[in-house]
């Protein structure tokens, strides 16, 4: 509780200097906008439905694009990690495709989909897809021999042995790689939003942007974070964090 | 295979010390253990639990030489007895549970259990690693009882079977516990409790004590000797400490460093139970010591010849 003390604190701190600023009018209000008329706008956002329809598109499609991604990056993070072969070919292409910024995608994904749906969630799952399978395949790797040995050893094999000793010892790195195919996702599909149509969260943002409505762009800017955070903080930090927990990887 | 008769040695040796014998030898007690350490006499005819047939092994270096970690071993496992294996550190001691367990294949020879070769594991032989993997996932509990539901028995026996396996091995009260819960001797009985539970004919267990406080390995060998005794299934044990191996082995087999092989064979007839301390161990001990040490040497001479180089 303390913790949080210290961060009501902070922020309150940090509004102050904002609010400040924007009083000592250094700036035009119309650059430099004071926190009770980003608060303005984000109310407005709400109450006419536009922010609600952005988070309910945005979040759909971040769905949609990272469900795909997790199920694919699993089937190819195993495959990758369970043949030398693969490994020694696709893993290496798949490290240095890695270091493409996934807003690189958007060109090609236009040409090859339009101005379409199908568009954003290519982006999407081309940001993710590659960290999922490269964490599964460091995870499968990383994860102790000894499990797998200890598994068959008293009489699981198969099926069996994956679904109750291999899939269960490679959790933690798979829910790491879950967390990093989020915030990949996340990032790409903002970006894929700003580019082109439709009125997700990117679309508010550019909107902002061309009605030169600062408060509108700096609301939608504080949505993202809020909202990125509460997924990546919340849920897959208390995931990660309890499975430690469990795991005793962790000092208690 | 007895290169000696067995009236060779009389009975009334008090220290029943006969080097490079396998003989059906009877454990010389007194009539006071009996009671919790009853008489095993292993008839002549018996099949060996556990038979090794010119077991050996090589693998590729990583600068790719063939080294040859275990040439020709033969061993013969009665039933229901406790065989220790010592050797010193890289003769291929761990290794060669690995092949019993058949969780690795061996370059060439047979592991018969019953008189039947062995291809892959089975859960009538259990190991017991050094590194225990406990699954963590799995609450005490769970651990003793996976093998059972990888044999596809029904939960009511299960159940059963967790509660009088962790009863015999104390921890009743920490089945809903989690493994990083427990401390070091704790986990070595969830361990014990987790390879009994498969009602294995024959326990491997690879240096199981040999990173515990001397205190609890002290209680760990009154247990598993107890249990042992209790529950009567073959255990091949293998350690580095000659001393443990004497305190809880009928048989002590004496390993050489690179290629291993089994230099002698030791049957320790002392009267159950026994203790580290006791006189009669550590005189037994030190015979069994005076023939390793060359293996030591060896082996501490191939370690400093590999600093040199370096």
């Amino acid at each position: 509780m303390k913790k949080f003390a210290k961060q009501i604190i902070f922020y309150s701190a940090l509004i102050s200097v904002w609010a400040l600023l924007a009083k000592l009018r250094i700036w035009p209000p119309y650059l430099f906008p004071p926190p009770w008329g980003v608060g303005h706008a984000l109310w407005d956002g709400f109450a006419d439905h536009s922010f609600w329809i952005g988070i309910a598109v945005t979040m759909k499609r971040m769905l949609i694009g990272y469900s795909l991604s997790i199920v694919l990056g699993m089937i190819l993070g195993l495959a990758v990690s369970s043949n030398k072969f693969l490994e020694e070919t696709i893993g290496g292409l798949l490290v240095s495709l890695q270091s493409l910024p996934s807003i690189c995608w958007i060109p090609l994904a236009v040409l090859w989909f339009g101005l379409t749906e199908k568009a954003i969630l290519f982006v999407v799952l081309m940001g993710s897809l590659l960290s999922v399978t490269i964490a599964m395949e460091d995870g499968r790797k990383q994860m102790p021999k000894i499990y797998g040995m200890a598994g068959r050893n008293l009489g699981a094999s198969g099926f069996r042995l994956f679904w109750s000793v291999l899939l269960p010892a490679s959790l933690p790195f798979i829910v790491n790689g879950m967390k990093q195919g989020w915030a990949f996702a996340w990032r790409s599909l903002i970006q894929a939003e700003m580019i082109f149509l439709s009125l997700g969260l990117g679309q508010l943002l550019m909107m902002g942007r061309d009605l030169s409505d600062m408060s509108q762009v700096m609301a939608v800017m504080i949505l993202i974070i809020i909202l990125g955070y509460m997924v990546d903080g919340l849920i897959f930090r208390t995931m990660e964090r309890r499975l430690r927990e469990k795991y005793g990887l962790t000092p208690a | 295979m007895s290169t000696s008769p067995q009236n060779a040695y009389p009975s009334r040796v008090p220290v029943g010390l006969r080097t490079g014998v396998r003989a059906n030898v009877f454990h010389g007690k007194p009539a006071s253990s009996a009671a919790t350490f009853p008489e095993r006499p292993v008839a002549e005819a018996v099949v060996p639990k556990v038979a090794l047939d010119a077991i050996s092994l090589d693998y590729r270096t990583t600068s790719g030489e063939r080294l040859l970690a275990l040439d020709k071993i033969n061993l013969e496992v009665k039933p229901g007895e406790f065989l220790c294996i010592v050797g010193p550190s890289g003769c291929g001691k761990s290794t060669l549970l690995h092949l019993i367990a058949g969780l690795h294949p061996q370059t060439s020879g047979k592991v018969l259990v019953d008189g039947t070769p062995v291809n892959g594991p089975g859960t009538d032989r259990i190991l017991i690693f050094q590194e225990l993997g406990l699954f963590p996932w799995l609450t005490v509990g769970g651990n003793v009882e996976f093998g059972m539901k990888m044999k596809n028995i029904g939960k009511a026996e299960r159940e059963q079977k967790v509660q009088y396996y962790l009863r015999l091995v104390h921890l009743s009260k920490f089945r809903d516990s989690y493994i990083h819960q427990l401390s070091g001797g704790m986990r070595q009985r969830v361990a014990l409790a987790r390879a009994l539970a498969t009602e294995p004919d024959v326990l491997l267990m690879d240096e199981p004590f040999a990173a515990l406080d001397a205190q609890t390995r002290d209680l760990l060998h009154d247990e598993l000797e107890r249990i042992w005794a209790e529950t009567g299934r073959t255990i091949i044990f293998v350690t580095h400490n000659v001393r443990e191996a004497v305190r809880l082995g009928d048989r002590v087999a004496l390993l050489t460093f690179r290629p291993g092989r089994v230099k002698q064979d030791f049957s320790v007839n002392l009267p159950r139970p026994r203790h580290m301390e006791q006189p009669d161990v550590a005189r037994t001990s030190g015979d069994i010591l005076n023939c390793l040490r060359d293996e030591i040497n060896k082996s501490l001479e191939a370690e400093y010849a590999d600093e040199k180089v370096r």
